[in-house]
């Protein structure tokens, strides 16, 4: 009876919850369809790869905008540390690893070690502070991220691996290659990115943060979120599960970056800025706080979007700019919101 | 005032807690316990010692610092003298956190629950230091998630039967009618198995019939669980009738300890509330 009680009280969560994986499910085999067909044009094709890496950047951010409730605004450093040392593994792995797929897989695990490292060594300092404070100290970081990067090289040679910092001084011997070269990022990257694999990794994070905020942890966040000194006063340690949030979400993004810099031959860290890190949040806030399907829909619409208004050329990012407005009054309106309500095909029906 | 003088007797049966020890030792004692906040002494030399089934009434007027000692008792502030001592154990250096998973547990004046988290949600994060299973359990949905999950809805529910909330379990916190928050805090603060409750008004802006339910509610807790009950309350009629001792607070120093009948009496406490009377001229 107890059984029966549980499920029926979690039923409007896990329709939320059901629809998201529906409808993430429904469009990757739609788009898969059309691109087989041909119904997609060459550049849509080439889009799908970082529009599913947006999405579960959109996802991780989620989890740190909307579950812990604290504003982070240097998510795209999480993500270049992802693409940096993603691929630089994924290049280092290339001879002894050649499936190709298992090579990614390998190196976006790799790439959410790596971030979740940076993620908890930034979150020492950051999670110490508060509100707006901490949303700036975040900036701040993503920035920092960014300058290591421009400043970083790696190579590799039979001796093993070289790193130096703001110059070159790995003075590799023949035959070696240096894989990241400061401001020049890392070129001749194999493409191995797949939508496939896009799509997976974002079932992946949506499996990971749905069914952690559906536990101790989800709810610890949350509670923190909703009242922290109400949070402390029944013994949550708040630092704790900040950190875990916080650690969790640079790890999603770390993979997402990952995924997003083997779409390209040539990534530079200078394409993790902070307009990134803006963009990103754009998608969380449009899509609602905490929702994570609506984040998804808008990570999707605000990446093809710029790309159908290419047509307008010099009126394009004006264009842009108006249509973001009107769909943040629209989204944030209450009769829309009802009617978007409606359309869930999950929702309790509801007698007249 | 009549009051009906209960003896409490411990009842582990009915007992949802562990089994305590439900001797009369003290549960909590305060031993000159003072906060200087502003150059202002908030609440200077005070001395309390709460039986461990005892309810204890903090009155006084309007900034006496009766929320002062709750803020002190659960280290939102860490006092500037004296010593708390719970269960025997002194609480120095001790965090809120550390205090709350020791035994004290707690409601505010000004509600504050998990708005937007189900009342049932609101228990169970209360019960978050009783469950063991880690993010990857979680995360992968294994067995000892579910048990323990399931483990936490049963007695989540079991708690929130003493106010007759299961019916509301899965409604956001947030939109419960007044009373049921102030009771759903109640219910939250028990969730952390506290062996002292510390009750900040909890009859604030309620109306003569809800205070009449909430005593009621208050008096089935304290049998059912057998705790100390630390209660600050304006409403008179409560107070007397609920307590079995009170202490009167007035500018952050004790002006008043004593059974309900004694305070009532007590020249000082009436001076504290109404105000000293004119002198009577010499005859």
């Amino acid at each position: 009876m107890t059984m029966k009680r549980l499920i029926n009280l979690k039923r409007a969560e896990a329709r939320k919850i059901y629809l998201t994986y529906a409808v993430v499910i429904a469009a990757y085999i739609i788009c898969q369809v059309m691109s087989s067909t041909g119904l997609f044009s060459s550049s849509m094709r080439g889009m799908l790869v970082p529009i599913c890496a947006y999405m579960v950047m959109a996802v991780s951010l989620n989890l740190v905008v909307g579950i812990l409730g604290e504003l982070s605004l240097g998510h795209a450093g999480f993500m270049s540390v992802g693409a940096f040392s993603g691929v630089a593994s994924a290049i280092l792995m290339q001879g002894t690893i050649t499936n190709a797929p298992l090579r990614l897989a390998l190196a976006m695990v790799i790439a959410a070690i790596f971030a979740a490292i940076a993620g908890f060594l930034i979150g020492i300092p950051v999670l110490r502070l508060k509100g707006d404070y901490l949303a700036i100290v975040t900036l701040a970081f993503g920035e920092i991220i960014k300058s290591i990067l421009n400043n970083f090289y790696l190579g590799m040679d039979s001796e093993g691996i070289q790193i130096s910092m703001i110059t070159d001084t790995t003075r590799l011997l023949k035959g070696g290659r240096l894989i990241i070269r400061g401001p020049m990022g890392i070129s001749g990257i194999q493409k191995i990115a797949t939508f496939t694999a896009g799509f997976v990794l974002l079932m992946i994070a949506l499996m990971i943060v749905f069914n952690l905020v559906n536990s101790r942890s989800g709810r610890a966040f949350m509670a923190i979120r909703d009242d922290r000194i109400a949070a402390e006063s029944i013994g949550l340690d708040i630092t704790k599960y900040k950190m875990m949030a916080f650690v969790m979400s640079a790890a999603i993004a770390g993979a997402a970056g990952a995924l997003f810099a083997m779409n390209y031959s040539t990534i530079v860290a200078n394409k993790f800025d902070f307009n990134t890190s803006i963009l990103i949040l754009v998608f969380v806030v449009l899509g609602g706080q905490g929702n994570m399907l609506g984040g998804i829909i808008a990570a999707a619409v605000l990446t093809i979007l710029p790309e159908k208004l290419r047509e307008f050329s010099e009126y394009r990012m004006l264009l842009y700019a108006v249509v973001l407005i009107v769909m943040m009054l629209a989204t944030n309106n209450a009769e829309v919101k009802s009617f978007l309500a409606g359309l869930n095909p999950f929702r309790r029906k509801e007698a007249a | 005032m009549t009051r009906k003088k209960t003896k409490y007797v411990p009842v582990p049966s009915k007992s949802i807690l562990p089994e305590r020890d439900a001797s009369r030792a003290p549960v909590l004692e305060c031993i000159n316990l003072g906060i200087t906040l502003g150059g202002i002494k908030a609440v200077d030399n005070f001395n309390l010692t709460v039986g461990r089934t005892e309810i204890v009434g903090l009155i006084g007027p309007n900034g006496a610092g009766k929320t002062t000692v709750f803020n002190l008792l659960t280290k939102v502030y860490q006092p500037t003298t004296g010593t708390i001592l719970l269960d025997g154990k002194d609480t120095h250096g001790m965090s809120t956190i550390q205090v709350n998973r020791a035994g004290i547990a707690r409601t505010f004046q000004n509600i504050r629950l998990f708005k937007n988290l189900s009342v049932a949600d609101n228990v169970k994060a209360a019960m978050n230091n009783e469950m063991h299973y880690n993010m990857l359990s979680a995360i992968l949905r294994l067995p000892n998630y579910k048990r323990e999950e399931i483990a936490a809805h049963r007695r989540t529910l079991k708690l929130l039967s003493i106010f007759d909330m299961q019916g509301v379990a899965d409604v956001p916190a947030g939109s419960l009618p007044y009373g049921a928050q102030r009771r759903l805090e109640i219910v939250r603060a028990l969730a952390t198995n506290p062996s002292v409750l510390l009750l900040d008004e909890p009859a604030a802006g309620m109306n003569p019939s809800e205070t009449a339910e909430l005593m009621d509610s208050i008096r089935k807790v304290h049998e059912m669980f057998q705790i100390a009950i630390i209660l600050i309350e304006h409403d008179m009629s409560l107070v007397m009738n609920i307590c079995d001792g009170i202490c009167v607070l007035n500018f952050g120093q004790v002006i008043a300890k004593g059974t309900p009948d004694e305070i009532q009496s007590n020249p000082a406490v009436i001076e504290a509330y109404l105000g000293r009377r004119k002198e009577e001229p010499k005859s």
